[in-house]
Formats: structure tokens, sequence, C-alpha cells
């Protein structure tokens, strides 16, 4: 039955693509993750009247943020090639889209970022200062445990950006199932390749939309 | 304990200068409660905030447990709030946090050891009467809880210095009053020297031993707070007194008592402090044969005595009014003749 509706399906060559495109996401979100909220913190401390409140810092993080947010993610991949090349010694394969899928999604995450720490009551800042915290001490246990929710849910959105950046990633030969919908699917028309594809992509978002908003929900006691 | 030298605190604005606290001196002593009062925009929120750093002045010396703290580094600043701890007008929990974890953060930031923190935040969970709450989260608890949090938090490191910045103005009257004699009794037990701020002249009254009396960043007045009460200098402070005693009130229907009650003699007595413990009427009824009627009273009571107005039909003998007179009189009650028949 299965095989009369995806006649040209090759599953163990699919279910590899999807393992790929899971590997690219996961690796790629725990990345951006880890940048974002770097440069989210750089942004928020940086700003005026903050514990690290200097102008150029600022300026300069935001600018380097606005700049790759801006870049359409296909154009990011052709112009990172040649750094790509640099860092890793290829620009093919699942690992060769990393510095691609990073750069692109780590100033989209750090502004969210951002905005989960400017949600934060200064009040609670001012309390924390007050009890003689240290700026480090202030990150750990108020910036980033009190922006939790928005954290998390800004993460499981970049999350689901980044399944469509690998996919697109594909094209250029980064493998999973972009690779496999654009060259078996588009170029070799086998529509049921390219419909398998969408269909384990959208199953992947779903599942990660509804982690994402378990967590969210688990850790929210406001 | 804290003294504050010519202190001012200018802030640059895009309109201008803005002179928030403006070439103020205190003192306030070791264990005492002192109270600021002023409407909003006043500076006292910058005044208090400057006590514990968290606003550098602009000009003047603030010591503080004999630390001069406006010359000191962040590092030694540090040190210094440990000590000198701070309540807030909304509480300012970290909602990702528990009771019990809230009050163990100042902890964890003074580097306590996990097995002392847990026995002193248990010791501070039964001070302000959250006995069963340490599991629950911010959200969970009223206003007047989380005030107790909030409390609990800043004692945890058993400072010497408690600042309060509106602690009860987001708290329902009764809350309020629970709050302050949370205050009190940790004023007592603690030995701990407690300086509020507040536009509500109850709180000043129901707890303070001393007040300052703040308009435009200046100090206008300052003194004891039954002095201050009682004879009020400052057009502001008197309309703060206002709010508690409504004297202006008393003044406006005295011509209306003068018609109502047209026998005998009206008396007004003035009450400081001690003597309205004395049973002063019940002596004037059974020494005098007249008859006393309460006309009007007003009593309000502060920390150090209870401080207000009474005025008294007194009718009878036209001797043995005047002996009544004499008597209160010789009780240390300043007596004023209303109307003389």
């Amino acid at each position: 039955m299965i095989n009369t509706l995806f006649p040209n399906v090759d599953w163990p060559k699919m279910w590899e693509a999807a393992l790929e495109t899971l590997y690219m996401t996961a690796v790629s979100t725990i990345l951006t993750a880890i940048f974002g909220l770097a440069l989210g913190l750089l942004l928020f401390l940086t700003s005026p009247q903050q514990a690290w409140a200097n102008k150029l810092a600022n300026w300069l993080t935001g600018a380097f943020v606005n700049i790759f947010r801006s870049i359409p993610f296909i154009i990011l991949i052709i112009l990172l090639i040649p750094f790509t090349k640099l860092l890793l010694d290829t620009i093919r394969g699942p690992n060769a889209a990393f510095p691609a899928l990073v750069i692109g999604a780590a100033p989209f995450y750090a502004r969210m970022v951002l905005i989960g720490l400017r949600e934060i009551d200064k009040g609670v800042l001012e309390a924390a200062r007050s009890m003689g915290a240290k700026t480090s001490t202030i990150i750990w246990k108020v910036l980033l445990p009190e922006s939790m929710p928005a954290l998390v849910s800004g993460i499981t959105v970049t999350c689901i950006s980044l399944v469509g950046y690998t996919a697109m990633a594909g094209i250029i030969g980064a493998g999973g199932l972009g690779t496999l919908a654009f060259l078996d699917g588009f170029q070799r028309n086998q529509t049921d390749v390219t419909l398998m594809s969408t269909i384990l992509i959208l199953i992947l978002v779903f599942i990660i939309q509804w982690i994402g908003d378990m967590i969210t929900m688990k850790i929210d006691k406001r | 304990m804290i003294s504050l030298k010519d202190v001012s605190k200018k802030f640059n604005t895009k309109q201008g200068t803005i002179i928030a606290v403006d070439d103020v001196n205190l003192d306030i002593k070791q264990g005492e409660i002192f109270g600021i009062i002023g409407y909003s925009g006043a500076g006292k929120s910058t005044l208090i905030r400057l006590l514990n750093g968290l606003e550098k002045p602009t000009g003047g010396k603030i010591i503080v447990n004999g630390k001069e703290i406006t010359s000191i580094n962040e590092d030694k600043l540090r040190q210094v709030r440990h000590k000198v701890s701070m309540i807030f007008q909304h509480f300012n929990l970290l909602w990702s946090r528990t009771v019990a974890e809230n009050i163990a953060f100042p902890l964890e930031i003074a580097g306590v050891p996990k097995d002392q923190r847990l026995a002193r935040v248990n010791e501070l969970i039964e001070l302000v009467g959250l006995e069963g709450r340490g599991n629950y989260y911010p959200s969970q608890l009223s206003g007047g809880q989380k005030q107790r949090v909030g409390i609990a938090r800043a004692l945890a490191n058993r400072p010497e210095v408690l600042l309060c910045d509106e602690a009860t103005s987001a708290l329902d009257p009764e809350t309020t009053d629970a709050i302050l004699d949370l205050l009190v009794s940790i004023n007592e037990k603690l030995g701990l020297t407690i300086v509020l701020i507040t536009h509500e002249m109850q709180v000043i009254q129901k707890i303070c031993n001393r007040v300052a009396v703040m308009e435009g960043g200046r100090v206008v007045e300052e003194g004891d707070v039954l002095e201050v009460f009682q004879n009020p200098q400052q057009p502001i402070t008197k309309r703060f007194v206002t709010q508690v005693s409504d004297t202006t009130q008393t003044m406006q229907t005295i011509q209306n008592l003068v018609d109502l009650y047209p026998n005998g003699k009206l008396i007004k007595l003035t009450f400081v402090g001690e003597q309205t413990e004395q049973p002063i009427l019940s002596r004037l009824i059974k020494q005098f044969k007249l008859e006393v009627n309460i006309v009007q009273g007003n009593i309000s009571h502060t920390k150090s005595g209870a401080f207000g107005t009474l005025i008294l039909q007194l009718d009878g003998d036209a001797s043995a009014i005047d002996e009544a007179i004499q008597f209160i009189h010789e009780q240390k009650v300043s007596t004023e003749v209303i109307n003389n028949d």
C-alpha cells in the first residue's frame, strides 16, 4: 500500500537522510543556543544602565547581529563557502553546513534572547544588586532563570527555522532531507520523494514544537 | 549608624539636570526606626538608594556603620550590602524560585555553605510566619506573604540596617498593619536599624521613632515623630499630619460646636505622649461635680505615645468648672477654653 503511494521512495535512503537532518538540526541548535545566548547577553549587558554599559560594544554587537540576521540564508551559505573551507577543509556533507547554520541562526536567536532579558522585572535585578550580587551571579542566577520560558520558546522557534535552513543547505549538498528532495525528488521528477521528505520534515517540526511547549509550560511558575 | 553630610545627587537627562537629592544632612541612630516621608518625586527613592550604593551621590559623604561608602570600590560595596539590605514596594522576588530558594539567594551570594543555608532559611521562614510555605512559588502567595518573603530574604545575612522602599504601599491597610508589626518586632528582637521611605503618614505614625520630611530633594523638616506631629512647621508637614489627624476638619466645626453646646464651657485638651495613658477623664468626673460630655475626640497612637485632641463640654457650677480646668492643667495636658459661656 505504502509502496504504491510512494513507488520511488528508497526507504533506507530516506531514513538515512532523515537522520542527517535530525543530526544537523540538533547540533546546530545547540551551537546556536550557546552563541545566541552569549550574543544576547552581550547585547543586554552592554546596553545603557546595565552592568557592562558600553556604547561602542553595544553598537558593534548590534551591527553584527543585524547584518547576519538580514542576509538571506541561501546567500549566506554561498558567502560563507571560503570561511567553511578554511574552517573544515570541505564544503560538503552535514558538518559543512554548521558554520552557515549557526551564523545564520545565532543572531536571530540573540534578538529573542534580548527580548526575553528585557522582560525581566528591573526591580528583581535591583534586588539582586542590593544583596551584593556580582555580575556573573546575576547572569547565572537571575537573568537566565528568570527569562527561561522566553529562552526556551525562542530556541523552539529557532530550532524550527533551523530545520528549514538545513533543507536549504541541502540544495548545496549538505545532505539530509533537503538534498534528497532536491536531487531525487525535483531533479529526477519523483514527486513522491519530495512529498515524503516534506512529511518527515513536518513531523519533525511538530515534535519540536510540542517538546518546546511542554518545557515552557513546565518551567513557567509565574 | 548612618550619617549623610551635604549629600546631593544630580541626574543628567535630555531635559536638563535634575537635582533629585539636594544637600541633605541626616544622622540615623543605631537601632531606631527612621522614616522619610515625601510625595512622589521628592527624592526619597533616590535618597534611600544612596544608602546602599545603588546610586552614587554627586556630592557629599555617606557613612554607614563607620564605613565611608561613597568612595569605596564595587567589591567592598558588595560586602557592605550584605549588612545593609533592602525590601521593596513590589517585593522583587524571583518568580523562578520557591519561597525557600528566594530566602536562600542572598546566602548563596554571600557564599554560605548549603547545610547552613538550609538551617538559616528555616529559621527565617519561622521568624516571618511563613511556616509550611517554603515550597510555594511567589505566584502562589498573597501580597502580604510576598513581603514577608522579602523581609526574610533581607534578613538572611543578619544585616545591621534594613532599608524599606515603600514596603507597604502596594498592600491593603490590614496587611500593611501586619507587615508594620513584623518590622517593629524584628527591630526590637534583632536591634536592627530600619530606614523606611513612604508617602503614608500612617506608617510613620505607627512605627517610626524619628521622621524626615522631604520636598524637592531637600529635607525640610526633621525630628521625633511625636514632636513633628504635635508641632509641624512646614506646610507640607502639616498636610502629612492632616492625613492622620484631620485637624482642619476640627477647626471648621468648632464654631458649629459652640452653637450646638451653648451650656457650660467647651474646652479643648491636647495630649502629647504619655499623658494619654492616664485616666484623666474618669478622675475628672469623680473629683468634680460636673457633667462631662465628650463633644469631639481624635487620638492617634505613635510609637512613642499617643497624641491628639479632645473637646469636652463641662457643665455645672462655674467655680467647679474653673477648678476642673486647673486640675487638667496640673496633669500637664494643655487646655484651651473654646467659648466663654
